[in-house]
C-alpha cells in the first residue's frame, strides 16, 4: 500500500520537530513523491547524514513502500 | 547478513574508484533513480563501474546494511558513500560532485 502524503509529513514532524515538510506528489498516483524537508538543525549536518534522519524518521519503510520517494534537505533560507 | 557478503561488498567499494550499486545496468538502467544516477556520471565524465544488484539478491540486501542506507542506487568514490540519485543530483548541480572527483583524482572515461 502506498502512503498517504499527510502521513509522510507527519512521520517526518514528529522526528524532526523543526522541519518544514513540502510534499509534492508527482504522478498523481499517490506512489511517487517528492518531498523537501528544510529545518535549522540540518545546519552543519551532511546531506548524507540530513536524508538518513529523515530515512529514520519514515521508520524503513523507505526503500519498502517508498521506493519511489525523492528526498532533498536544505537549511532555512537567510540563515 | 553474512560477513561474506559484507567482505564481498567491501572488495568491490576498495576495488573501483567510482563504483555505482544500481538497479540494472548503464544501459538498461531498471528503474528512474538508477537512470538518474547514470546519467549524471555520464555528465561528469568520469570513468566507472556499476553492480546491478538485480543479478545478485545477497548484495541488494548486504548494501543497505554497508551502508545504512535503504535504497538504491548508491555512490561510492574511492571507497566512501557519497549518497543516492537525490543527494548526487543536488551535488551535480552545485559542482559539488565534479569537485568531489577531482579533489579524490578520478580518471575522466576515455
Amino acid at each position: 500500500m502506498p502512503m498517504a502524503a499527510a502521513e509522510i509529513e507527519r512521520m517526518i514532524r514528529d522526528a524532526i520537530p523543526d522541519a518544514t515538510v513540502t510534499i509534492t506528489d508527482l504522478a498523481g498516483d499517490g506512489d511517487h513523491y517528492a518531498a523537501h524537508v528544510v529545518a535549522a538543525s540540518f545546519r552543519g549536518v551532511s546531506r548524507v547524514e540530513r536524508t538518513r534522519r529523515v530515512y529514520q524518521a519514515l521508520g524503513g519503510r523507505m526503500g519498502g513502500e517508498l521506493h519511489a520517494l525523492q528526498l532533498t534537505t536544505d537549511i532555512p533560507a537567510g540563515e | 547478513m553474512t560477513d561474506q557478503v559484507q567482505d564481498r561488498i567491501g572488495e568491490l567499494v576498495a576495488g573501483n574508484d567510482v563504483l555505482l550499486f544500481m538497479k540494472g545496468t548503464p544501459l538498461f538502467p531498471q528503474c528512474g533513480f538508477s537512470s538518474r544516477a547514470i546519467a549524471i556520471l555520464d555528465r561528469l565524465g568520469v570513468a566507472y563501474e556499476s553492480v546491478d544488484v538485480l543479478q545478485d539478491m545477497d548484495i541488494r540486501q548486504g548494501i543497505k546494511a554497508f551502508s545504512d542506507w535503504p535504497t538504491i542506487p548508491q555512490l561510492y568514490v574511492k571507497g566512501e558513500f557519497v549518497g543516492g540519485s537525490d543527494i548526487m543530483m543536488e551535488m551535480y548541480e552545485t559542482g559539488e560532485l565534479a569537485a568531489l572527483m577531482a579533489d579524490k583524482g578520478v580518471a575522466r572515461a576515455e
